[in-house]
């Protein structure tokens, strides 16, 4: 067993040493073969290095010093880490964030799965109305945003003037501290459910027919058909979705800025709201560093987690 | 007759929302035709002197038709850059395998989970220090590579048989020839699909182009939108005139890609 090996080893050796040095054209196109790789990587590899992996370890080294943006930097240590860690509007941005994320998510994932699975029937129609519920998606947020500003306007808006019209007096949404982030999370699930939709609906094609037959055929209803069968032949798309909308979730910044701007009186300031606002309202460019390495850092270990669960509910086939 | 039933009562609900999803649009549409909308307090489908005024006004008081025109280019330059950068790396990563290759995709796969508001503060530093403020190169450069691409349209290229370049090679033709005349024109709809995103993607982005334009007449819509609002807050015809003219090249685009852009969802790999 062991000549075996250490026989075929040889041999391989024999042949590598053999083509480098002796043979001029296996050499040349070797070179060729290597120069070839690097002129197709290089117009990727260069802007990915100079524009994102180099910036990231730049950030890295900013949040470890004071540094006002014009000025000179100075090196404070773990000092910036020290005092967002001790500061309640911290705090306050990862729970506003954290509270985004829960109101929205089972919302939109809900609605998306709704519209997925009802659109994935015979209905008619049903092109047309997928591209009607997809619309939001390719909409610019700044868009999406003075429109539902308006719509959400309480005074103006037209959903307190449906609310008025069956007796409810309307709440002051996006002006009103405590309605803020739920008119947020409201714009948002409006706007991305078409994309969870479209997400879904593959996933949901994907499925075998067969297994609904011969559920038919045992007798199962449709609630124990969707709960038997689609929910766990669907759980890579919705995995996907979960990673997706976990990370963006985290990231939630466009609708923020456009819609309230982190207010009334601070009561929607996200975590990439505050960044913002730390390097362009303070000039604390050492302090937003160290408060995107935090979220980076968050966002990181709950992508892990995730990827560490999916194996108790994710099915592959 | 119950199935009947039922099947009425999904297409009802399913239209119901399909309502509410498109009548914000609807009321963006009526209000831009409506001069002197947003002052009634009772909110009305039906203009009741419609005039293009709003975007009249649109392109006299702003530089509204260049600032269209700044949101197209970069979003055309970024699409053409992205596709030729994404499918050149593609090609190595799905046929020329070499010692190392794996690591560097997974580097290449790392990058996605970099969230751009890290990136901010480092990025706008550097984008200082080559003196690229206020200018396009700033707002375009950042964006001409994207993993994403790469991983896209490497599954593309994963699903074609390797005989046919194999057969190209024993004919004697390069990884150059075989890249553009046997590769590219079989992964079309994946190019399309990417081409479609990104143009997308460039066309909405904010955060960084409000970062790094400063004149007016350099704004990218978003950015222009975002600074109308601020500025015309009780003239919502001007404001939503605006938001149409930015949604209508986006729904044409959509019209015409509708079939990539589910498939490009789909086809990902990641279902």
């Amino acid at each position: 067993m062991t000549s075996i090996l250490a026989r075929k080893d040889r041999s391989a050796e024999r042949k590598a040493t053999e083509a480098l040095p002796r043979n001029p054209t296996r050499r040349t196109r070797r070179l060729r073969y290597a120069a070839t790789v690097a002129l197709f990587l290089l117009p990727s590899a260069i802007p990915l290095m100079a524009f994102t992996v180099g910036p990231m370890i730049a950030a890295l080294w900013i949040s470890l010093t004071r540094w006002n943006l014009i000025g000179s930097m100075k090196w404070v240590g773990l000092e910036n880490y020290q005092q967002l860690l001790a500061d309640p509007a911290t705090r306050n941005a990862f729970l506003h964030t954290l509270y985004y994320i829960v109101g929205y998510l089972p919302l939109a994932y809900a609605a998306g799965l709704a519209a997925a699975l009802a659109l994935n029937t015979k209905v008619p129609g049903r092109s047309l109305l997928r591209g009607i519920y997809f619309l939001p998606v390719v909409t610019s947020w700044i868009v999406v945003a003075l429109v539902w500003r308006w719509l959400l306007n309480p005074d103006t808006g037209l959903i307190n003037w449906l609310l008025h019209l069956i007796g409810i007096q309307g709440p002051g949404w996006w002006t009103d501290p405590v309605w803020s982030l739920p008119s947020i999370i409201l714009a948002s699930v409006w706007k991305d459910l078409g994309f969870i939709m479209v997400i879904l609906l593959a996933g949901l094609q994907a499925i075998p027919e067969e297994l609904y037959e011969a559920a038919r055929v045992d007798g199962a209803g449709p609630w124990r058909r969707l709960f038997s069968i689609t929910l766990p032949m669907l759980s890579p798309s919705s995995f996907f979705v979960l990673v997706l909308s976990l990370i963006n979730g985290f990231q939630v910044f466009d609708q923020v800025y456009a819609m309230t701007g982190g207010g009334p009186n601070n009561s929607s300031q996200v975590v990439v709201q505050q960044i913002y606002d730390l390097t362009f309202r303070f000039g604390q460019a050492g302090m937003a560093s160290a408060l995107s390495w935090m979220l980076f850092a968050v966002i990181l270990v709950i992508t892990l987690i995730q990827v560490r669960l999916q194996k108790r509910w994710v099915n592959y086939a | 007759m119950r199935k009947r039933l039922a099947n009425a009562a999904l297409l009802a609900v399913l239209v119901a929302g399909a309502a509410a999803m498109v009548f914000p649009f609807v009321w963006a549409l009526v209000t831009s035709i409506s001069p002197g909308a947003g002052l009634s307090a009772t909110p009305s489908l039906v203009p009741e002197n419609p005039s293009a005024s709003a975007y009249q006004a649109l392109f006299d008081r702003l530089p509204f038709g260049r600032v269209v025109l700044n949101s197209l280019l970069l979003a055309l330059a970024t699409a053409a850059a992205q596709l030729a950068t994404a499918s050149l790396a593609a090609y190595v990563f799905s046929r020329m395998p070499f010692k190392g290759r794996g690591v560097i995709f997974s580097v290449y796969l790392a990058t996605m989970m970099i969230p751009m508001q890290v990136l901010v503060v480092p990025l706008f530093v550097e984008m200082k220090s080559l003196g690229l403020i206020d200018t396009y190169l700033g707002v375009f450069l950042p964006g001409i590579a994207s993993a994403f691409g790469v991983f896209l349209l490497r599954q593309a290229m994963n699903s074609i048989p390797f005989d046919l370049d194999q057969a190209a090679t024993i004919d004697g033709a390069g990884h150059f020839r075989i890249f553009v005349q046997i590769i590219l024109p079989l992964i079309r709809p994946a190019l399309a699909t990417l081409a479609v995103f990104t143009f997308l993607n460039s066309w909405n982005s904010f955060l960084w182009p409000l970062i790094i334009l400063r004149t007016p007449a350099l704004k990218t819509l978003p950015v222009a939108l975002a600074a109308l609002q601020g500025q015309y807050t009780t003239q919502w015809d001007i404001v939503m005139a605006g938001s149409v003219v930015s949604i209508l090249p986006m729904l044409a685009l959509y019209v015409f890609a509708q079939k990539y852009i589910v498939q490009g969802v789909a086809g990902t790999g990641f279902k």
